[in-house]
């Protein structure tokens, strides 16, 4: 391990760790209250479908409109597995029962985004898109009409397993899983494939397996954020998962830039957040937001980071570089 | 039997409206190569006009169909004046994601004005039953397929005999070319707006009077199958959208009707996606190959 990758390392440790004692101490002081929580539990599920949806989105460069169907998958399978779990009555600790539950939920979502994808990879840009957003709404309409979820009154009874500090900790791990994914053989293989198709098949990219394997990754994460979802709201019911959901993720993506996962993260921070803090003018925040959306896209279209990475090692080395540098110019002013 | 031809008869209406507003999704296409989000919200306006003019000033028929269809069209030509133009020649999915966001503003301007309580929206039509070798159909069904009909016999003939006709077309095969042969492209891209906005303004109208509603989303149900209609006839060719748009009106009906009414969008999107797996560019479309 080179020393460079030691330092990212142990900063990004150290950061992630005190992050999560700032919100430790600000709920135990009730700074933050139950309103705030679920806040941020809803904003580290968007951070993980934002995320995965930017595989396919972004690493892939493919428009995939239909994510909110494969969080419904992930969601429904997850609780319905949870719920059964449940009633054999085996005691299990809460965590290791959310962690089945998520597994469930993305192998679930993974296989069925394996069967959508291989057929419809074949397929590219708008045409992709519109049939992601056919699938998604089959998907929705299939659970309206199936009785044992409940049908469109929803799926009740799922315990609430979720809690700040283990989705707290579960985003984090994905966030690390996702990124490794990226740096991967395989993920780079992805976008590779994005930037120039027929180049990397000449290259020996066997460019359909790994759209497939892009596809199912991204819908296997998709399934564990729905897993998470259904068991914070302690409920699902088939109108949440609208096309217009699908497309809040995808803006999402394209706000924080195609390609940046960072870029998704604080892209999942702020419009999770902001329409939260703009409840006071309920009325023009949904006006807002979309005007800000139309705006951002004309002024700059490549969203907030481009494909670039935000990366802390880096932003605090700038940091010291500019004291540095302060530090000289001042010294060369005594002299 | 006579059943069946009702529902014929009720396919044909709802294909027709169906037929107007994939009109204008396949008109965009075919020349800024755009899903134009916002055209469901254009007919959602229209239908918030026609309301106005019919409730509050008590209009005659033929202007409160065809004041909003104007004001629409001008509608139209001022969203992608302000919203598409700048990013005519930035990255595809910007422009998409821009069409998402006008659709979002326009909801919820919408929301903000009207309130979000669905109206009732009146008759517009004299209302009489007309008995036809054993079936009984309502007048408004007749005057909605007549209409959308008529109109969109009207913009075929426009499209194919006029200059201007021409240079839609010229523009939406090659914009470069047409550029060259001295056609003013951004006056032909107004226009195609205004053309697809005016009649998605009619096909919102005629929609609501059918569904005898309107509320703010009006536009997202309709627009989104009048939109899978132009891909499944062949997106950017007229005839394909009207195509498309009976075909999908005829089956959404006929499942509604001897199949299931919770199943019949999710066929709709299965029909679209078998063809769009066999047959990508629609049924009326061309193959071109891809170069390298």
């Amino acid at each position: 391990m080179d020393k460079n990758k030691r330092k990212a390392y142990i900063i990004n440790t150290i950061s992630v760790v005190s992050l999560y004692l700032v919100f430790f101490i600000l709920i135990q002081t009730k700074v933050m209250n139950k309103y705030f929580i679920g806040i941020a539990i809803l904003t580290c599920i968007m951070i993980i479908m934002a995320m995965s949806l930017n595989i396919v989105a972004g690493f892939l460069g493919e428009m995939a409109l239909g994510h909110a169907g494969f969080m419904a998958i992930g969601a429904y399978s997850s609780a319905y597995f949870s719920i059964a779990l449940m009633d054999t009555g085996i005691a299990l600790p809460n965590i290791v029962v959310l962690i089945l539950a998520m597994i469930v939920g993305g192998i679930v979502t993974g296989l069925v985004g394996f069967l959508i994808g291989t057929p419809t990879l074949r397929l590219r840009g708008d045409y992709l898109g519109i049939v992601t957003i056919g699938f998604s709404e089959i998907i929705r309409i299939f659970f309206i009409n199936f009785a044992p979820t409940g049908g469109a009154a929803g799926l009740k009874g799922i315990t609430k397993l979720v809690t700040f500090n283990n989705v707290y900790w579960i985003t984090i791990v994905i966030i690390i899983l996702i990124f490794t994914f990226g740096r991967s053989k395989q993920g780079r293989a992805i976008i590779s494939i994005r930037e120039d198709e027929i180049a990397s098949e000449a290259a020996g990219i066997p460019t359909t397996k790994y759209k497939v394997l892009a596809f199912t990754v991204s819908s296997f994460f998709a399934g564990m954020g729905g897993a998470l979802y259904a068991h914070y709201q302690a409920f699902v019911e088939p109108s949440k998962f609208t096309f217009m959901f699908s497309i809040e993720m995808f803006v999402i993506v394209v706000l924080g830039g195609l390609g940046s996962l960072t870029g998704s993260i604080i892209a999942a921070i702020i419009l999770t957040v902001l329409p939260e803090m703009l409840r006071g003018f309920a009325e023009y925040r949904l006006l807002v937001y979309s005007l800000a959306l139309v705006v951002m896209m004309i002024f700059r279209p490549q969203g907030m980071l481009g494909r670039s990475e935000f990366s802390l090692t880096k932003f605090i080395d700038s940091l010291m570089l500019r004291k540095d540098m302060k530090n000289s110019i001042g010294g060369g002013e005594a002299q | 039997m006579d059943l069946f031809l009702q529902q014929l008869i009720n396919g044909l209406n709802v294909g027709s409206i169906y037929a107007l507003i994939a009109i204008g999704y396949t008109m965009v296409y075919g020349i800024i190569k755009l899903i134009n989000f916002a055209h469901g919200e254009i007919m959602m306006f229209g239908a918030y006009f026609a309301f106005i003019f019919a409730t509050s000033f008590q209009m005659p028929i033929w202007a409160v169909l065809l004041i909003p269809m104007v004001i629409m069209a001008l509608a139209g030509v001022a969203v992608e004046f302000i919203a598409y133009r700048p990013l005519r020649d930035a990255p595809r999915l910007s422009a998409l994601i821009t069409a998402i966001g006008v659709s979002l503003f326009l909801q919820n301007l919408a929301l903000l004005i009207f309130k979000a309580d669905p109206k009732v929206m009146p008759k517009i039509f004299p209302e009489t039953m007309i008995s036809l070798g054993g079936v009984e159909i309502n007048s408004t069904t007749l005057v909605t397929i007549g209409l959308s009909l008529f109109f969109m016999v009207l913009l075929d003939l426009y499209i194919r005999k006029t200059k201007q006709g021409r240079a839609v077309r010229a523009v939406s095969e090659d914009k470069d070319a047409a550029i060259l042969m001295g056609i003013n492209v951004d006056r032909t891209i107004s226009l195609t707006f205004a053309m697809g906005s005016a009649l998605g303004a009619l096909g919102g109208i005629l929609y609501s009077v059918a569904y005898v509603q309107v509320f703010p989303t009006l536009g997202v149900m309709p627009g989104l199958k009048a939109f899978i209609a132009a891909v499944l006839g062949g997106i950017g060719i007229i005839p394909g959208a009207m195509l498309g748009g009976f075909i999908i009106g005829m089956v959404e009906t006929m499942t509604k009707a001897y199949i299931s009414t919770t199943w019949a969008d999710a066929i709709v999107y299965i029909i679209l996606i078998l063809v769009l797996l066999f047959k990508p560019t629609g049924i009326l479309g061309k193959n071109t190959r891809e170069k390298v």
